[in-house]
């Protein structure tokens, strides 16, 4: 580790809260239909929508109508993406005539970008058109972002004030956020990519003659508007294979710094619109805190482990100061490989700028930690909000149990019905992520996929299951995922790690919205000091964490044992 | 439910218009007027050939040029297209070599490397791949262990090649933000350049 390295480090950090801050402020504005500075613009457009669509941006919808509609949404975009992935060779912007996908990978695929999760199975630059990628994965960038955070504004809304009967219109939700939040953000940070380096065109390739007289065929296409959106939706599926370590998605140190900016801008930005619509900023400070606590130590770690070079290598002579460099880019050297690895794996996004497979074990479990977690330190753009809150309830349940009363968060009172809902949902992850990785483990068809032996092999299926189910996206990538077993079963994780967690937290929210708002006495835990950020920090650990420890243990833990010691695989 | 069927078919379909073909369409011709080099994928030209993209990694395996690290990428075998072949730079494919560090094909392939890359220790990027095999930069200890080699072939001053390596080292910015790095193509285009005193 080196001092420069940690400056960089801080100064995006420092960056991230400043930038997020106003941003945060900005969805509440926005959210709640008042007046941005965006809304002469774009206020005719967006009227224009609700009066082609059909819809009273002011009716309120309970919250099965909520849940309803954004169920229906995400289903029909889900067959469109699939559609179009199947029918690539019929659409138009397809100048290699390149074929549709199989069945099988088309579900995946779609599956992935509907839920956020943006998973490759698919190499983009062999197997997608301009065309696919504009209008079947850049418009699900959006839309699934936006359903994100439309249901953290939701589940928001619900501690707001007492005996609400409806959590506030989806169409309106969704549209606004697209409009006013997602569209200009993406286009400036677009712009400024291009300006960076990274392509925004119609062309598929350009022929070179090396200076060797080799022929090089370089791809490209409309990379920036979708690079922006795929940091700022936490959304991650890159239009190359190698995602944001190809030169073009990511050109050069400046360009990896906008984008780690990105990734967190709106996750955390979420915490200052949470506390806003609840009335009390510090119970936003309150979860920012505890996500910041995650985040530092998560950075030292990878940092510590990944600085380190590989000790099978430096016995053979090779120089270790430059660290563990294999599957790493010069341009970002190892504090913005780390930076930018932990950031999109404590976020839902799944955007990589180095390869995680290649990390030291150590280094990768991690990255696979904190999506086990349930991706809410900071989580997905409002997923990982409304996964935070889930767990804040937890912890003052616990924390009720302790003094024996009633617990109450934001004068709610979580009584038995409320706490059975959250563990639902929180069940999910250990039944998808265990579940998955053990059935898979022992099938032949499964383990043939995995790309290296040993320990490290078991890494490899428990990251697949985990960051699938966490909607995250990222791999480690020497798993060959393009399997009819894999596809299915991970199109299915994704599913379930996405609605199956979503559904009954926006029941949780129907629940709580309708409750009296009690006003805060004497007895009244406070949800904004240390103490609460301390036994939040605690319930995720032993909640989210200990769950894992197990299997990390026979994986990348067993791994660095190994490693050490000198053996291979 | 049926009740939401229309606005859902009705928004998802406008939406998609507008993020998925207006708004990517208006952002092409936009960044093609304003930044036109970079639209395009910074694409250099020699005597009006391409000869590659500045920002993208080639091969050089010749004596007379600066080589790159080494590259995981891989084409399609053209005697069975369900296998692969390396083929090291092949932009139209990116990937990295994904060998964990126990790989026991990683430390063969380090080892072979290794046989060829001079007196210990070798800079780390001289014998491991990139992420995304594309990498068109390699650390300034790497290339000044390649400038002797680089001379005599070309049968050029030890001092001139040395000085143009260090006319194309970039160092961090404000001596923090990024990594000092040499472009092997812009430097090698440098070196060709140059006609022997």
């Amino acid at each position: 580790m080196t001092i420069s390295g940690w400056a960089e480090i801080a100064l995006t950090l420092a960056l991230i809260l400043l930038a997020a801050w106003p941003v945060g402020l900005h969805i509440a504005r926005v959210v709640e239909g008042e007046r941005t500075f965006l809304q002469p613009l774009l206020a005719p457009l967006e009227r224009g929508l609700y009066a082609a669509v059909g819809v009273d941006p002011g009716r309120g919808m309970g919250w099965q109508s909520y849940a309803a509609a954004l169920l229906l949404l995400n289903a029909l975009h889900f067959l469109m993406l699939y559609a179009m992935l199947r029918l690539q060779r019929f659409l138009p912007f397809n100048p290699d005539h390149l074929a549709g996908m199989s069945p099988r990978l088309a579900f995946n695929t779609a599956m992935s970008f509907v839920t956020n999760t943006n998973w490759q199975a698919y190499s983009g630059e062999t197997t997608l058109s301009p065309g696919s990628q504009m209008w079947g994965l850049t418009s699900h960038m959006f839309i699934s972002a936006g359903t994100g955070i439309a249901a953290a504004v939701a589940v928001s809304r619900a501690f707001a004030r007492g005996g609400m009967e409806t959590l506030g219109n989806f169409w309106a939700d969704l549209t606004r956020i697209v409009l006013y939040v997602l569209l200009p953000i993406a286009i400036v940070a677009g712009l400024a990519l291009v300006a960076l380096g990274v392509p925004q065109t119609l062309a598929t390739h350009a022929d070179a003659t090396t200076l060797e007289g080799a022929r090089q065929t370089i791809s490209m296409g409309p990379v920036a508007l979708m690079e922006a959106i795929k940091e700022l939706g936490t959304n991650g599926g890159g239009y190359f294979n190698a995602n944001s370590a190809h030169p073009f998605e990511n050109p050069n140190a400046w360009s990896s710094l906008l984008e780690t900016l990105l990734v967190f801008l709106i996750p955390i930005g979420l915490t200052f619109t949470f506390g806003r619509i609840v009335g009390d900023q510090r119970q936003g400070y309150a979860l920012l805190a505890v996500i910041g606590i995650f985040v530092v130590t998560a950075i030292a770690v990878v940092y510590a482990a990944e600085a380190h070079a590989n000790p099978l290598l430096t016995a053979l002579g090779v120089d270790p100061a430059q660290g563990n460099l294999e599957g790493k880019e010069i341009r970002f050297g190892i504090p913005l490989s780390v930076l930018f690895n932990v950031i999109t794996t404590a976020t839902s996004c799944g955007a990589v700028n180095a390869m995680l497979d290649s990390f030291m074990p150590l280094g990768g479990m991690v990255p696979m930690l904190l999506i086990q977690l349930g991706e809410i330190v900071p989580g997905g753009v409002g997923s990982g909000l409304y996964g935070l809150l889930v767990f804040a309830l937890l912890a003052v349940f616990v924390a009720g149990l302790m003094v024996g009363r009633t617990p109450e968060y934001l004068g709610k009172k979580i009584e038995a019905k409320e706490i059975k809902l959250a563990m639902l949902a929180v069940l999910i992850l250990p039944f998808s992520i265990l579940g998955g990785t053990a059935w898979s483990l022992v099938l032949p068809q499964a383990t043939a996929s995995l790309g290296n032996a040993g320990p490290h092999g078991l890494s490899e299926m428990l990251y697949a299951y985990s960051s699938a189910t966490g909607n995250n996206g990222s791999a480690f990538a020497g798993l060959s995922a393009d399997t009819s077993w894999l596809d299915t079963t991970l199109g299915i994780a994704m599913l379930l790690g996405r609605y199956a967690f979503l559904v009954p937290v926006l029941a949780l929210a129907g629940s709580l919205a309708a409750k009296v708002k009690v006003p805060a006495s004497g007895g009244t835990f406070p949800t904004h000091g240390p103490l609460f950020v301390g036994l939040l920090v605690g319930v995720i650990v032993i909640l989210g964490g200990l769950q894992f420890m197990p299997v990390l243990s026979l994986g990348p833990l067993a791994e660095h044992f190994v490693l050490f010691a000198g053996k291979t695989y | 439910m049926i009740r939401e069927l229309r606005p859902a078919a009705l928004l998802v379909l406008l939406l998609t218009l507008l993020t998925g073909v207006v708004v990517p369409l208006a952002m092409t011709g936009l960044a093609s007027a304003v930044f036109p080099f970079q639209a395009h994928g910074s694409l250099v030209a020699q005597d009006g050939k391409i000869v590659g993209s500045a920002l993208i990694g080639q091969n050089f395996t010749a004596a007379r040029y600066f080589h790159p690290r080494p590259s995981a990428t891989t084409e399609p075998d053209p005697k069975d297209p369900s296998k692969t072949v390396p083929v090291p730079y092949a932009a139209d494919n990116s990937g990295g070599s994904n060998l964990a560090p126990t790989a026991k094909a990683l430390i063969d392939r380090v080892k072979s490397d290794l046989a060829t890359a001079g007196s210990a220790p070798v800079p780390a990027d001289a014998v491991t791949t990139s992420a995304s095999g594309l990498d068109p930069d390699i650390s300034p200890a790497n290339a000044t262990r390649q400038v002797a080699r680089v001379a005599a072939a070309r049968h050029l001053p030890e001092a001139i090649v040395s000085g143009l390596l260090a006319a194309h080292t970039q160092l961090p910015v404000l001596g923090f933000i990024g990594e000092p790095r040499v472009n092997v193509l812009e430097l090698n285009r440098a070196l060709d350049e140059v006609r022997a005193p």
